[in-house]
């Protein structure tokens, strides 16, 4: 075979000539170096390659070496706690190898081939397996129990299982024979292509919220395990906390956080909380129960277009053990500008804003692999996507939120005005949807109350109302508008500050269980409900917010869960006492 | 990379950008020398390379190139420089030449300019603030070491003088300690470049400051080193010597302006206004060399100026500034208009690293409570001087008029200081509290009872 060699390089795109045979999407090693690159671009015998690394230095007539693999990772135990970059290498293991700094041409496999792990066969000899058969499990933290699979391009009878013991990544654990008699050795490590979605049976329709414990998500704008969702916001909106605390509190079994093209002070954040944190539900750090991409923007563009890949393949291969596994994505943006980037390089012709005419069925690809499925080996298992969408001057019109919008099916606005008066989450509540609202009713009747849908209607109404009277304001001034329409706009105040405002950094207000949501729009919805029969009793607005129990709505959020319990009836008691009717 | 070659087969000159024919292994990123027909030299940089064809981008300019003469050395490196201890209190060019008179500095190591990303997991998350003296930053918009904090301006607006009492008064928290300056000017005049070199001497701030100065009518294809040379040398201070070093750089717009014009001259199909598609990538080289590293005591905070064309903040370069720095801080117009200094506009300002760096042991434990408050109250009197401009004050209720009052001596005794008045914590989260005392307690709906009975000085209404 002749030896391929680079003809032209620019930037992080590279072109080789003598490729022949070569497969788009392959992998290549590209240098001296042995740069990372994957191939994007054929002609004839060139071959068009995106590199993962800085390609400083690399000059023409360097040597590239084909792989015939395309750009894959590496599954099975040990995956959990680690952190990766975009093309799953693992950033401590790298920072061993070489130091503070990533340097170029370094690279570590990324699961441990030294740490062993407990494994029980659960196949005999003779049995018929066939693609996502279970061969055993491995207890990978105390929640989490790892199911083996076998790859599910894979056949077979068992001719020989390894007995229950301790055993690396890369022992074999299972002799196959396949239809031909060949006997193929397979390890707990797999390999899947990061481009392709792994099978399954069929998709399910979605059942049950992810509760998050943002009151605002949960009760206003609900999300389901295996959901899509988008946030997108200018800067400063918040985009990342909400993200953060979705990762920290949502119910999933699985958390998957691609850092995508962000702040390296952010990972470093993620990095600092997650080990101390505890996740609500299994009492067990955070970070037990999370995989970390994390791909600055200051770290090489091409491996950034493939961290979204990374991180959505992980996500299924734990979703193929049957659990609930969420992924965060932030930004999307940040990818698809990757893309742009590379797109301008092959000197595609482009589509709206300079973004590549596939952009729209690249983002569509990748929500799709989210949904709640029936696995191959017949278990539930589902991945809920949320994606941060940063577009440009926060302009919603910009092409990367409207093709992301055509997909998902949350939207939670991000609003600059609101956390200009740092009232976060940012959820502006006039522009964002949730299209599972109907989906999760049964749900929060069964765990919440019977009252949640209408609640919920009524409280999203009162706040449309808001709207309406603030511009009618602006107009003829607070003093000539009906009592009525005072007391309304005082409820919708304290619905905004008491409920919708909730602090990250407070640490009994980061996470709202759904049983209090449940209590606090109770409270206001009553107060509302009885505050306006009082209104047309003859009791002014004015006296209504000088009620004692007016203030005791106010900062229901910072108190702990169990002095609420306790509290809600004295309230709900107090109100009745305090308005005329209010026993009815 | 191969070691030296030269070639005089200049084929195509297009603006910043030239071609040279008859070279197979041209390094990308490879610095190269452009000798001119006259005998001068500069210096350029290999930004595409292929069998027969190198294209290098000139950071002197074109101007007098021909395609007989010239020659071009191509030098088998990428671009490095030499650094040393001794660069503190010097003054160079935008290409690292000293031009305040004195030799060149004797080199203790030399370094790659584009620098090499830090590890994410050998970041050490910034938590330690620094006491900058101005309360609407240290109050509301909390600057922490290691953080990248820009300074969103316009032009006509006092934004050199900030920048230069930042760095003045600018204190490590809890110590005396000052900070190691790196002062990068990319196109600023020369008006404002003797500002700052005037400001630094007078101060005693020069001795451990060092200065790189690309003035406006230097070349401005120079502009795309200067912040890279600015902050390999903040790197050394910091990482190797262990000094807290900010770094200064304006302005980031004349920066961008220099990349629109390469991008232009290679003829690449541009993104929002011209601007490159990979600008964000761009941006984030610079920005993200920010931080601090476990384990080594020196820390770099950045705190880049950028004017916003039209003072509009959704233009490209602030916007994918924003996106990238750890928050920003924002100059009004408005505000300087009512002679209020430093004119900053707190509301859309942001310092994402506040939270780490205030509270309890760090700054005090009200600290986050009071903002938050301020916040609240100044967005609510704000929109009622919206309201009151158009239907006049009467129907507004006490608690309105309260609000309206707060919104005017905010402005003028919180925001507004003297160009020389240093402010501590705790006298900036005092004279917040003699604000906030002008309302009733209930008002103060986002501070905590126990706070508001520590530090509340108003009656008991």
């Amino acid at each position: 075979m002749t030896e391929s060699s680079i003809i032209r390089i620019t930037g992080p795109v590279v072109e080789a000539d003598r490729m022949r045979g070569a497969q788009m999407y392959e992998v290549v090693f590209v240098g001296e170096d042995e740069l990372i690159g994957e191939i994007i671009g054929l002609y004839n015998d060139t071959a068009t390659i995106q590199v993962y690394e800085d390609t400083t230095g690399i000059t023409p007539g360097e040597p590239v070496k084909r792989s015939t693999m395309p750009l894959s990772v590496e599954l099975g135990p040990g995956l959990l706690e680690m952190i990766y970059d975009g093309i799953q290498r693992p950033l401590t293991e790298l920072g061993d190898l070489s130091g503070d700094f990533i340097v170029r041409g370094v690279s570590a496999p990324a699961l441990s081939r030294e740490k062993k792990f407990l494994f029980t066969p659960s196949l005999s000899e003779g049995d018929e397996i066939s693609g996502g058969a279970v061969i055993g499990s491995v207890p990978e933290t105390k929640q989490i129990l790892h199911t083996i699979l076998l790859a599910p391009d894979l056949s077979g009878t068992v001719e020989r299982i390894a007995g229950e013991g301790e055993y690396t990544v890369d022992e074999t654990i299972l002799w196959l024979k396949d239809d031909t008699g060949k006997v193929q050795k397979i390890t707990m490590l797999q390999r899947w292509p990061v481009r392709v979605p792994r099978p399954i049976q069929s998709k399910l329709p979605a059942i049950r919220p992810l509760i998050t414990g943002q009151r605002v998500i949960d009760s206003f704008f609900p999300m389901v395990q295996g959901g899509t969702a988008a946030v997108p916001g200018p800067f400063g909106a918040g985009k990342t906390v909400v993200q953060h605390q979705l990762a920290k509190w949502c119910d999933a079994d699985i958390i998957v956080y691609v850092g995508c093209g962000e702040r390296g002070n952010e990972m470093a954040d993620v990095l600092r909380q997650f080990p101390s944190l505890v996740d609500p539900k299994t009492k067990e750090p955070l970070m037990k129960r999370t995989v970390l991409i994390g791909n600055t923007s200051n770290m090489p563009v091409a491996a950034r277009e493939a961290s979204v890949y990374t991180g959505i393949t992980i996500a299924e291969y734990y979703r193929d053990m049957g659990y609930s596994v969420a992924l965060m994505a932030d930004s999307t943006s940040r990818w698809a500008e990757a893309m742009r980037e590379i797109s301008g390089r092959l000197e595609e012709m482009p589509g709206e804003h300079g973004y590549p005419a596939y952009l729209g069925s690249r983002l569509a690809d990748f929500y799709e692999r989210a949904g709640r499925v029936k696995t191959l080996s017949g278990e539930e298992g589902s991945i809920s996507v949320i994606g941060a969408v940063s577009p440009p001057g926060g302009d919603f019109s910009e092409p990367v939120t409207q093709n992301t919008l055509r997909i998902v099916r949350v939207f939670w606005a991000l609003d600059a005005d609101l956390a200009h008066q740092r009232h976060f989450p940012a959820v502006n509540w006039l522009l964002s949807y949730s299209l599972y609202s109907d989906l999760v009713a049964p749900w929060w009747e069964k765990h919440g109350g019977s009252e949640w849908g209408t609640m919920r209607s009524d409280l999203l109404a009162l706040l449309q109302k808001e709207n309406e009277l603030e511009e009618i304001v602006q107009l003829v001034g607070p003093d000539l508008l009906p009592e009525e329409d005072k007391f309304t706009l005082n409820v919708a105040a304290i619905l905004r500050e008491s409920f919708l405002v909730q602090s990250a950094f407070d640490p009994v207000d980061t996470f709202c269980p759904p049983e209090k949501q449940y209590r606090m729009m109770t409270l206001i919805h009553r107060y509302y409900r009885l505050g306006r029969h009082a209104v047309g009793e003859g009791m002014t607005a004015a006296e209504i917010q000088q009620l004692p129990v007016t203030a005791r709505l106010s900062r229901l959020g910072p108190i702990p869960h169990e002095e609420f319990d306790s509290l809600y009836p004295k309230i709900c008691e107090e109100m009745n006492s305090a308005f005329p009717g209010g026993d009815a | 990379m191969p070691p030296l070659r030269e070639f005089q087969s200049v084929v195509r000159v297009a603006g910043p950008i030239l071609a040279v024919s008859g070279i197979d292994d041209a390094g990308y990123n490879e610095v190269v020398k452009v000798l001119l027909p006259d005998g001068t030299v500069r210096t350029g940089q290999v930004l595409e390379s292929r069998k027969g064809m190198a294209i290098v981008m000139v950071f002197g300019g074109t101007r007098d190139l021909d395609c007989d003469i010239t020659a071009v050395r191509f030098t088998g490196r990428p671009m490095t420089m030499p650094v040393s201890k001794e660069m503190l209190g010097r003054i160079f060019s935008g290409s690292a030449d000293p031009i305040d008179g004195g030799g060149s500095v004797v080199p203790e190591k030399e370094m790659e300019i584009s620098g090499y990303a830090i590890n994410p997991t050998k970041r050490e998350f910034p938590q330690d603030s620094i006491e900058t003296g101005i309360s609407a930053i240290d109050g509301m918009n909390t600057l922490v070491q290691g953080q990248k904090l820009p300074v969103f301006s316009g032009s006509g607006l006092p934004h050199s003088f900030l920048a230069a009492q930042i760095t003045r008064q600018a204190r490590v928290r809890g110590t005396d300690e000052s900070f190691a300056v790196v002062f990068a000017a990319m196109g600023i005049t020369h008006e404002e470049a003797r500002f700052f070199v005037e400001e630094f001497s007078e101060t005693g701030a020069r001795a451990h400051a060092v200065i790189f100065l690309n003035r406006a009518d230097d070349p401005a294809i120079e502009r795309i080193v200067t912040p890279r040379l600015a902050l390999t040398a903040a790197e050394y201070l910091a990482f190797d010597l262990g000094m807290h070093v900010l770094v200064v750089m304006q302005d980031i717009t004349a920066y961008c302006e220099a990349l629109r014009e390469v991008s232009a001259a290679r003829e690449e199909i541009p993104a929002r206004r011209g601007y490159p598609g990979y600008m964000y990538t761009d941006l984030a080289s610079l920005y993200e060399r920010a931080g601090r590293v476990k384990g080594r005591p020196g820390s770099i905070t950045q705190l880049s100026i950028l004017s916003m064309p039209d003072d509009d903040i959704t233009h490209p370069v602030p916007d994918l500034t924003g996106y990238i720095t750890e928050g920003q801080i924002v100059l009004s117009r408005e505000l300087h208009r009512k002679g209020i200094y430093p004119p900053i506009d707190v509301l859309p300002c942001l310092s994402r690293l506040m939270q780490g760096g205030i509270g309890e042991g760090r700054t005090r434990p009200d600290h986050a409570n009071v903002s938050s408050q301020l916040y609240a109250a100044y967005a609510r009197g704000r929109r009622l001087a919206g309201l009151v401009a158009v239907i006049g004050d009467e129907g507004l209720t006490d608690v309105d008029r309260l609000y309206l009052t707060f919104l005017d001596r905010f402005e003028h005794e919180f925001v507004g200081q003297k160009r020389d008045e240093g402010r501590s914590f705790d006298e900036t989260l005092d004279r917040a509290w003699d604000l906030l005392s002008i309302f009733p307690q209930d008002e103060l709906k986002r501070i905590d009872p126990k706070y508001i009975k520590e530090h509340y000085r108003g009656g008991t209404g």
